[in-house]
Formats: C-alpha cells, structure tokens, sequence
C-alpha cells in the first residue's frame, strides 16, 4: 500500500517536471540575443534537465511536506522530539524564576546592545522596535478586532510628519526663542499619538459597515490617497522630497555625535517598545479587549449581548493608529528624513505580514514576526533581489504548516476553588 | 384588545401588527401577538413561516416594515423597542440565542460568558490601562459570576476549552449561558434542541424549566421538536406563512384543525 503510494508521487512529480519543462521552455531554454539588428535564438538544450530535476525534487519534497503536515495534526498531541522540547521549554518557562531570569538576562543584553555593536546594528534594532510598535497596533485592529487594515502605513505616516511640520513651522520660532528644536520630539510624541488617533477615528467612520474584503479595499484607498496628498502638496508638505534635517530628540541640552544619539533613540525605542506592550497586554486581558475579539468572532452575537459595535469598531482603528503614530515620531527622529516614499502600500504589507506570521491576535508573535522580518532582510542583504519572492514564499509555508503564525495566541486559563466562591 | 392586555400587569412583550416585508415577500404578515410574565411559551409553525425572522423583528437585527413591539421594562414602564439596535434592546432585557449557533467559537467558555456580563463592567479604557483596585475587583467578581453561570448550566468542566471545540449539545448550552449572562427577563430560544439526541433534549427540557422556576425568566422559543414544546410550553403560536394561523394551550394546538392543515397538508 505504501509503496504504491509512493509510485503514484513520483508518477505525480514526473508529470510535474515534464510539465515545467514545457512551461518553462521559453524561458530557461530559449535566449534571443540581438547582434547588429538580427535576433537569432539560442537554444541552451543543458537547462532543460535542470528544470525537470528541480521541478521533480521540488514537488516531491513539497508532497512528503504535506503528507507529514497531516499527520502531525492527527497526532498532534502525541510526543514527536519537536513536541518534547516544546513541553520542555514551557515547563521550565512556567517556573518564576527561569521565566524572570531569562527576561532579565533578555532585558540586560538589550540594555547592552548599542555598547557592545557598532552604530550600523544599533539603527537596524531601532528599525526593528519600531516595527514591533507597529506590529503591535496593527495586531490590536487585525488580530483583536479582525478588521484586516491595509492603510495601516497612513498612520505611521501621519505620525512622522505631525513631527516633519511641526519641526518644519514651529522649528525656527524655537530657535528663535532659544529653545532646543529637540523638544519637538517630546512635544510631537504624545501629539502625533493623538493626531493619528483622530484620523483613525475619520477612518473608521465610512468604513463602520464594511468588514472582509471591503474593508480592506477602503483602508488601502485611505493608505494611497494619504501617500498622494503628501506627495501632491508639495508646498506645505515638501513633496515628494519630503522634509529633512529633522532633530533628534532632547537630551538636556547635550549635544550628540550621531553614534550617541543613534543610542539615545535606541533607548527611547526601548521603553516606548516596554510601554505599548504594557498596554496592548491588559487592553487585551480586559473587558475592551474581549469585546473586540467577540467582535471579530461574530458580530451578530456581539449585538445581541449587547455591545455597541459603532463604538468598538471605533476604539479599534483609535487604538490601533495611536501606536502608528508614536511609531511615525521616532522613525522620523531616527532617519532625520521624511517622505512619502516610507509610507507605500508595500510597508502596510510587511506589518500586516509581521503580524499574521507571528500569530494573529498574539503578542509575542507580532514581536517575533516584526523582528524577523527587520532584522533577517538587514542581515541578508546578499539576497535582497529574492526578497519579494522569499517573504512570498515564507507566507506560504507559515499559511499552511503553521496556520496559527510561528508564536499562536495562548488563552487565558481559569482556575477556580470551590471554597473561594462559597462566600 | 391587545392594548387592554399590555395594561393588565401580566404582560411583558407586545407585539401588535408586526410585518416585515423583503422587497416584495412578505415574510411576516400582520402578527400579533403577546406574552406574559413568567411563562415559557412556543413559536412553532413549518419551515420558512417567519418564525426567526419574527425573532430577528423583536431583538433588532431587522427593522420591521410595519407594526410595532414593545415590552413591559423593569421599572413596570410600557417601551416600544421596534427599530432599536440589537446592542440596545439587550440593556432593556431581552437576550437570544440563535438558530445556527454563533458562539465565539476562538474564545474559551468562560470568556463567552464574560461577553455576556460585558454591560455589567463598567471601567473603560484608561482603568484597563491603569488596572486599580475598583477595576480588578470588578474584573473578578464578573469571572466568578460566569463561573456561576456556567456552572448552573453544567458547563463548568468546560470552562478553558475553546468555544468551537465543544461537543454540539454543549454548544447550545452554552449559548443559553451566554444569554443568561446579560440578566434578561426575556429569553429568546431559536431551535434550543435542533441536533441533540433525546437524552439531551431531555436534559434540555430540565434546564429550560430551571430558568423559568428558579431565575424567574420568561421564556420565548422556537422549537421543530414538537415533544419538547407541548412539554415545556404553556402557551403556543402557529405561524404559516408568515401569518398567525392558531393560539392556545398545547391541548387546543393539538386539536387545531388549521395547525393539522398547516403541518400534514390537506
């Protein structure tokens, strides 16, 4: 039986490669090359088993991928070595002091991180905290609320440039005054957070009766037309040239070379990181945050147990943009530069990437998938040309073998004792 | 007539005149009807009659076209309700489960329940946020009150399991948890016992009568399952059509030539 089985997948696979083969005929085989106006073809007959051998090991290997993916989800709850150290590791996590032991020593070498590295690695882990911001926010509207966002990058947007023009118009008065123009950092912070929030709220008004595909049409037009009236005003907003020179923020007066302030951002990045997941982990464990999700469950039943759905769709994309914003702030005080270019469509897809590998609606998976995706691309850069096709790729994969995203949510667990509720 | 009755202090919904009408069909037609306090009554009539759709009028998921429903709030006051929102209409009592079951099938039983007593909280935001003590007080005394719930329900084995991985039986039972859970004095059942075995709607059927006798619940439902409703029901509609074809005791529904005509044909 087995086999047998085995015949028919590489029976499968051999029509699969005879199949790319013609496929990829025109291609991999044929190459026109012009020479003095004349094109003649030339035939490359040594690429043609290239393909097949690749095609066939490749959909076969694809074929025992899937056939031990079902598997595993029938015995998922038996042991395999992969199931072991997950037990393992959660067993000594559950233990107080190994958990705290580890954050702390995960705390001590992020407090160390910008001493021990260059400058260069410093501002690739601002890029990433600020990415874990983002993911963070997006994963309150995606994950909690299931609204899927595809604007979410307008957000971030009008974080940066609340700081961009504030810097731009208020900047030289501060000069004037006397004033450090670094305080505009502290002053935009919890300003481009408010901002954001209320054009969050402007866009969850058209969008109240829309969910699914809809939505997501609306939010990507809100995303566009952000970029484009910022790239079209070019006398209020600097165009597509944006704004430069932007400060970085104030730190009593000192003046910093650009290696001490790359790590002076790296800290504010820090405790804003430490900050956002305080908030989003008891806006989720709260009576705001399981409204939401109910809301993404099923919004009849959300009603019908009375939940005003106006209001929570509301609270998700104010929420959700608030942290955009704060995200925009420091990003513009990182790069000293911005323009519409940083706030593309394909930047709402990588954090909506980020936050469906990690794990919709998980914490630490937003964190984890932001990292990885900011972190893996800085440090491969040799394969920058493959990266569309590797992030493709890699979606794939987490869609299929880990659905859930590489760091699934945990439920929250009840225990109750008898004598506890007998009062 | 109707108006006398909704005078008379037993009851509690009103409906008078209710129509809804899709483009040009006519889903209900016209029905009347009321119920008092503290009964367990039946909506039954054949498939597509307008029973859920009769539902969906009361608790707001439609707006009907004509006619007008109203209850008797808990301060003795007569309220229309028609046209509200869903949201709404569950602060003033009413609470449903529905035909198809719509759990939040990614969410434990416990956090199901919690949903329900949602409106009871009352911090927002900021005291999620800043997590004081009036906040966590609040936070577990609503965990204990749906421990309570569920436990009432016999559900409380369940509490960490994911909704959707219930067994079916569980999953309707826990949908009447969820709606107990809002503190209605209307219970609105679509098809409570649709998919069980008899042990099961049996167990049912108990419950069902525990939330009237001991919670002190009206009970409004919709049941295919004609054993359970001339069991548990005092009173009982009959929708054809989208109208209202009999009303009476389950004896005088049994004996109902146009209820015998409605459901065997001629």
């Amino acid at each position: 039986m087995k086999s047998r089985s085995l015949l028919a997948d590489i029976g499968k696979s051999f029509l699969i490669a005879i199949w790319f083969m013609v496929l990829l005929f025109p291609l991999m085989v044929m190459k026109v090359n012009v020479s003095k106006g004349v094109a003649q073809v030339q035939f490359r007959w040594n690429m043609l088993p290239l393909v097949g051998i690749a095609a066939f090991v490749l959909s076969l290997l694809w074929r025992f991928a899937l056939e031990w993916n079902e598997k595993r989800g029938n015995d998922s709850r038996a042991g395999g070595p992969l199931a072991k150290l997950k037990a393992l590791t959660s067993q000594y996590l559950g233990i107080a002091v190994v958990r705290k032991g580890a954050l702390f020593i995960l705390l001590a070498f992020a407090l160390a991180y910008p001493f021990l590295f260059g400058m260069y690695h410093t501002n690739v882990m601002i890029t990433a905290f600020i990415y874990i911001i983002l993911a963070l926010g997006l994963n309150i509207v995606v994950g909690l609320g299931g609204l899927l966002n595809l604007g979410y990058a307008a957000f971030f947007g009008v974080g940066a440039y609340t700081y961009g023009l504030l810097w731009k118009y208020v900047g030289h008065s501060f000069i004037a005054a006397g004033i450090d123009p670094g305080w505009l950092f502290w002053i935009s912070l919890p300003l481009a957070g408010i901002i954001a929030t209320l054009f969050g709220i402007l866009l969850s008004l058209p969008v109240l009766r829309l969910r699914g595909d809809y939505l997501a049409i609306i939010t990507l037009a809100f995303g566009e037309i952000f970029r484009m009236v910022m790239q079209n005003s070019g006398d209020i907003t600097g165009g597509a040239t944006g704004i430069s020179l932007i400060p970085r923020p104030w730190l009593f007066n000192i003046k910093l070379t650009p290696q001490k302030a790359a790590t002076y951002i790296y800290f504010i990045a820090i405790v804003l990181v430490l900050i956002t997941i305080f908030v989003v982990r008891r806006i989720e464990d709260s009576k705001v945050g399981r409204a939401l999700e109910a809301m993404r469950e099923d919004e009849i039943a959300c009603q019908a147990m009375g939940i005003n759905l106006v209001r929570n769709k509301l609270i998700t994309f104010a929420l959700g943009a608030f942290w955009a914003g704060i995200a925009g702030v420091v990003m513009a005080a990182q790069t000293t530069y911005i323009n519409p270019d940083s706030f593309t469509l394909w930047e709402s897809i990588i954090i909506l990437m980020a936050v469906v590998i990690g794990g919709t609606g998980s914490i630490p998976g937003a964190i984890g998938g932001a990292i990885l995706l900011k972190l893996l691309p800085e440090y491969f850069r040799a394969l920058a040309q493959y990266r569309m096709l590797i992030y493709g790729i890699a979606m794939i994969l987490v869609i299929i073998f880990k659905p859930d995203g590489l760091i699934p949510r945990k439920r929250k667990q009840y225990t109750f004792k008898e004598k506890e509720l007998a009062k | 007539m109707s108006t006398q009755q909704l005078q008379s202090k037993q009851s509690i919904l009103e409906i008078e005149n209710l129509s809804m009408a899709f483009g040009g069909l006519r889903a209900i037609d016209g029905v009347s009807m009321h119920i008092d306090e503290g009964e367990i009554a039946a909506l039954i009539g054949p498939n597509g009659a307008g029973k859920t759709t009769i539902f969906n009028c009361i608790t707001g998921v439609y707006k009907p076209t004509e006619g007008t429903v109203s209850i008797r709030n808990k301060n003795g006051q007569i309220e229309h309700i028609h046209g509200l929102k869903p949201d709404i209409i569950n602060h003033k009592g009413l609470a449903r489960t529905f035909q198809n079951i719509r759990l939040f099938n990614n969410m434990t039983v416990l956090e199901n329940v919690m949903i329900g007593r949602h409106n009871s909280l009352k911090a927002g935001i900021f005291k999620a946020i800043v997590r004081d003590s009036s906040t966590k007080e609040e936070e577990q005394r609503v965990i204990e009150e749906s421990y309570l719930i569920l436990k009432k329900l016999k559900l409380d084995m369940y509490i960490n399991e994911t909704a959707g991985n219930l067994p079916y039986g569980e999953q309707r039972r826990l949908e009447i948890a969820r709606a107990l859970a809002t503190d209605p004095f209307l219970l609105l059942l679509d098809e409570p016992v649709a998919g069980m075995n008899a042990q099961e709607t049996k167990e049912l059927e108990e419950t069902i009568n525990i939330i009237r006798d001991q919670e002190h619940i009206t009970i409004l439902l919709i049941e295919h399952d004609m054993s359970l409703v001339m069991n548990v029901s005092e009173r009982i509609y009959v929708l054809d059509y989208g109208r209202l074809i009999a009303e009476g005791t389950p004896h005088e529904i049994k004996r109902n030539p146009d209820v015998i005509k409605a459901y065997l044909g001629e």
